[in-house]
């Protein structure tokens, strides 16, 4: 893949161009612009132009600084051969650090598992807690988009528990409320958060840190939002909810619980600055098939249901209990059922096994709960006798593939399957709902019936009313609402200091050296080769009874050390300074993985090919060094399978590798 | 040397050959060599080659005598049989070991004092007898373990780390082999592992003497800029006679050439070393055209390198000695002395 010049921010497509030493004085270290798309096809083919009038530019530059002609110059054959990596470039290391990479809220992993390693859990805590707000809540309820990232699924087996080592910093943390920033003066702007759940609260969070006079609006009693009514408590303790949240709260957020808004139009002539729509998802889609009237007293729907023993107000279901669906919310519906004393319970999902929507974590504890899952079973109807609901009868299906891929479920002619119940839990999907927004206040609805919110600002066509979380574009997980959260944040000051909301920070970056001696670093640098540690589980038989005891216990301190050490450190970057390399190949022998090659220059897919394991994970960057003094080779460094052990640095006579912690702090609005 | 040692993952796409075994399987301790030491590269050529070969390390023995050369065998097949000699001897034991069992493959790595030195005489009586094995000269010219003092290799005039000048002339060990009947000689350098492999290949295959003459910089008393044996001046200075590729038995040499521009050696086992000229006047079976090579780069400034000199038809210790194919050490009691009846028919014969 061809992306020379390309990078991403905030899923946008940028071209840059490295400034020539001589010139960045006047122009910088590169220079960048905007391709304005999300899509790479077109961004490729967009950034030619760019590419040459930023050359141009640059030409322009060269021609003030020095008057001799420009024509004769030869033009820089960008087509034949691969430029040397801009390592300046921020998101190039960010991406070699695969898991803070793929959080949505780039916490930094590695950083927090070495204080993890060293019992630094306050300082591990509070990186998290910077980054992702609440690393109590998702130690334990996270999505882990950094896990199947991490660099140990391709070196190894099985990744770095990285979520369960989150909740290791909040499990042994002390009081840490000393460490909490203060909210400065008030600022004079308010701002309305609508909906209580962890996209309004990091915004909420972000914002009072800068004096911002923040009222939160939520419609029950308590703040939490989907952490409250949809997580089951022996997930998600109440304790540790209600402690992040009131963390939050307690920095000086004002707060309207029992407080429904039911229309945008009056919110809007109250005397707020900006508005923040993080209602979440909350309507549970239902099924409409035959008997859904007749039998709705049993029929419940998954996420209200949850949300209603949430506040204690359903206690008890029947004995035989069918869930319907096979994402997350379906495996706490079950999990719950039994929990509340049913005694049979089923799952059924549409579609096979393998194609669950549910992690897979959350389909084995169901499974060790021994609660049957029935995939390919496509419900038809509710049957009722004596205006009762006993049963309901499936079709069995098969999933084919056309030749574009596309799924369809296929009977495949069985006769139905009728399993008997008591009562059924619809988990089939969560929409929106945006009744309460007037259509003619200048927010535009687009496909779906949902807003138009751009991609980069969060902002809605009315300029003061921002979105995220799942309000946004839809259900996603707790992560991403706290990303989605920092980043409207900063849109939202950037808005009421009348700034050009496009124009965003730049994220936080350090690199520093780790050598401390010949061949001693301030990393451990030698590789585990222990397996992923197992988190133990509650008695299941004490656990299966009590609906708030929490099934999953923890890493012990022994064990989250253990775990720690299986991180490869992936932020303590191989960095290589060609003008020292003597080309004497110690590295390239020395280098566990071949990652390490110096070898002619030549197009990526040249280059990538002629490696000596070629590079052929494009979704992995190579290293390329500027043009070697003795013989013009280039070294060539594959990032995919580095175990950052730091032996080429200690093998290299010269100094040329050194190993430099990067730390890439995401951008908040405070900071 | 490092603290920790290497981690035994590799890459998940790394290479196996014919034995199901990757190139990690060949490896041997961590080096305590100096960092970016030129003999590093070497055992990492070894292990290359031999890795390419398929060659079980069970039939290696590693010989050597003392010098930071001499410590490189530990750095590489680790499951190879090995003997650290007395400084300068390693040909005698070499020869002691090939003439006991003839099967193993032998490879000796010695460097410039070792063999150019103390042990110049073991070496000379090792060439000229053919011996079937791969004599190894890590050359970095200078006595690294004592603390850079100039080596009988180092050449004449060129200037010590301290900017003490050279009074002596080198022995040039290549002319010498070629001179005593060494039947295939070749010049490398340890920064050019496309050359060093196939030649390292090519010379394991030759049968007698092979002497691999490796220039191997020593960065950490001989890679100043008045050395001669340094990375720069050695690539600066480097003339290769010819690009050679290894083609195994059965394989076809699949590159062309036009007429004139390759040469192909054929060796013992099958394989050829295919040639492709980069010098004029070249033919590597020819001995007074590979001596008038030598002496004439040696007064243009030039090191030359690649295969000087191959003569895959010549007969090795065992053939010149008629020694019985079976290896010595494993003839039986019955063998060695038939008995009674057999001496007496000697006797009779004698009458």
């Amino acid at each position: 893949m061809d992306t020379r010049y390309l990078f991403k921010r905030y899923n946008t497509w940028w071209v840059k161009l490295a400034v020539p030493r001589t010139l960045r004085e006047q122009l910088g270290y590169d220079l960048r612009e905007s391709l304005k798309t999300h899509d790479l096809e077109k961004a490729k083919e967009l950034r030619w132009e760019v590419v040459d009038n930023l050359k141009n530019k640059i030409e322009i530059a060269k021609h003030q600084l020095d008057p001799a002609p420009v024509e004769g110059l030869p033009k820089t054959p960008v087509e034949k051969f691969l430029p040397p990596t801009d390592v300046k470039d921020p998101q190039y290391y960010h991406k070699v650090v695969d898991c803070q990479h793929a959080c949505p809220a780039h916490t930094p992993v590695p950083e927090y598992i070495r204080q993890i390693a060293q019992g630094n859990y306050n300082e591990a805590y509070m990186m998290n807690w910077e980054s992702n707000v609440f690393p109590g809540i998702l130690g334990r309820t996270c999505d882990r988009p950094c896990e199947p990232a991490c660099r140990r699924v391709r070196t190894h087996d099985k990744a770095v528990a990285i979520c369960r080592l989150k909740r290791v910093t909040y499990d042994y943390k002390d009081e840490i409320s000393s460490l909490l920033p203060t909210a400065p003066e008030s600022n004079g702007k308010r701002i309305a958060l609508i909906g209580g759940g962890p996209a309004s609260l990091t915004v909420a969070r972000d914002l009072v840190l800068m004096g911002y006079q923040c009222v939160l609006f939520e419609r029950d009693k308590r703040a939490g939002g989907l952490m409250r009514t949809n997580i089951p408590s022996f997930r998600l303790p109440e304790e540790v909810l209600n402690e992040e949240v009131d963390q939050i709260i307690n920095l000086g957020i004002e707060t309207r619980f029992n407080t429904e808004i039911t229309s945008m139009k009056e919110l809007l002539n109250e005397d707020f600055d900006a508005i923040f729509v993080g209602t979440g998802a909350p309507k549970g889609r239902d099924i409409n098939i035959e008997g859904r009237e007749e039998a709705k007293k049993s029929i419940h729907i998954g996420i209200d249901w949850l949300t209603s023993i949430a506040f204690e107000h359903t206690k008890s279901i029947g004995k035989k209990v069918i869930v319907l669906g096979g994402g997350n919310t379906a495996m706490d519906c079950c999990r719950t059922s039994i929990r509340l004393g049913a005694d049979d319970v089923k799952v059924t999902v549409r579609s096979p096994f393998d194609q669950m929507k549910a992690s897979e974590w959350e389909i084995e504890d169901a499974m060790n709960e021994d609660i049957p899952i029935y995939d390919n079973h496509v419900p038809k109807k509710f049957i009722i006798q004596n205006n009762k609901l006993v049963g309901m009868e499936f079709e069995k299906v098969e999933a084919k593939f056309d030749d574009n891929g596309k799924r369809s479920l296929v009977p495949t002619g069985e006769d139905p399957v009728i399993f008997e119940c008591d009562d059924v839990l619809v988990a089939i999907g969560q929409d929106n709902a945006f009744e309460w927004i007037e259509r003619d206040i200048g927010i535009e609805f687009g496909e779906w019936d949902m807003p138009i919110v751009d991609k980069i600002t969060f902002q809605s066509t009315n300029p003061k009313i921002f979105f995220g979380g799942d309000a946004a574009w839809g259900p996603e997980n707790i992560i991403w609402a706290a990303a989605h959260g920092h980043q409207a944040a900063i849109s939202i000051d950037k808005f009421c200091n009348e700034n050009d909301l496009y124009e965003r920070p730049e994220p936080g970056t350090t690199l520093v050296s780790q050598k401390m001696g010949v061949h001693e670093w301030s990393y451990d640098n030698d590789i585990s080769q222990a397996s992923r540690l197992l988190v133990p589980h509650a008695d299941k038989t004490i656990a299966l009874k009590d609906l708030k005891m929490e099934v999953e216990l923890g890493f012990d301190e022994q064990m989250a050390l253990d775990e720690a050490n299986r991180c490869l450190n992936c932020d303590v970057q191989t960095v290589f300074s060609e003008e020292l390399c003597i080309e004497c190949d110690a590295c390239v022998d020395i280098c566990p993985t071949d990652c390490i090659n110096f070898i002619s220059n030549g197009t990526e897919e040249e280059v990538r090919n002629s490696l000596r394991i070629p590079a052929l994970n494009l979704n992995q960057d190579i290293l390329v060094s500027d043009n070697l003094l003795q013989t013009a080779r280039v070294m060539i460094k594959d990032e995919d399978v580095c175990l950052h052990c730091g032996l080429c640095a200690e093998r290299c006579p010269t100094g040329a590798w050194d190993m430099q912690n990067f730390l890439y702090e995401e951008a908040k609005a405070y900071s | 040397m490092t603290y920790i040692t290497k981690p035994i993952n590799h890459h998940p796409r790394l290479e196996t050959n014919k034995l199901g075994l990757t190139r990690r399987d060949y490896e041997g301790a961590v080096s305590t060599l100096c960092a970016g030491c030129g003999h590093d590269s070497i055992s990492a050529a070894i292990v290359e080659a031999c890795f390419q070969l398929s060659i079980e390390a069970y039939r290696v023995a590693k010989l050597s005598g003392i010098g930071c050369s001499s410590k490189a065998p530990a750095y590489f097949l680790n499951q190879s049989h090995g003997f650290n000699s007395v400084h300068g001897r390693m040909p005698s034991i070499a020869t002691g070991a090939a003439m006991a069992n003839h099967e193993l493959l032998y490879l000796g790595v010695s460097g410039d004092g070792d063999s150019a030195s103390i042990g110049i005489g073991q070496f000379i009586h090792c060439a000229r007898r053919q011996l079937n094995m791969t004599y190894f000269v890590e050359n970095n010219g200078t006595y690294g373990l004592t603390k850079g003092q100039f080596s009988a290799t180092n050449d004449l005039e060129s200037k010590s780390k301290y900017g003490d000048e050279n009074l002596f002339p080198a022995i040039d060990l290549p002319s010498m082999a070629i001179q005593l009947g060494a039947s295939f000689v070749a010049r490398s350098f340890s920064g050019d592992r496309d050359q060093l492999v196939p030649l390292i290949k090519a010379a394991m295959c030759h049968k007698g003497f092979s002497l691999l003459d490796i220039i191997s910089p020593c960065v950490t008393f001989n890679n100043h800029n008045t050395s001669t044996k340094s990375y720069d001046y050695i690539r600066e200075h480097n003339e290769a006679l010819s690009k050679p590729d290894f083609v195994p038995l059965g394989k076809e040499i699949t590159t062309s050439y036009e007429p004139g521009e390759s040469s192909e050696v054929s060796l013992h086992d099958g394989s050829t070393l295919s040639l492709t000229k980069l010098a004029l006047d070249y033919d590597p079976t020819d001995k007074i055209i590979a001596i008038k090579n030598i002496q004439e780069s040696q007064r243009d400034g030039k090191v030359l390198t690649g295969l000087l000199y191959a003569d895959p038809s010549a007969k090795d210790l065992k053939e010149i000695l008629n020694i019985t194919d079976q290896p010595l050490n494993t003839l039986t009691q019955e063998q060695l002395c038939p008995g009674k009846s057999a001496l007496k028919d000697i006797n009779d014969n004698l009458k």
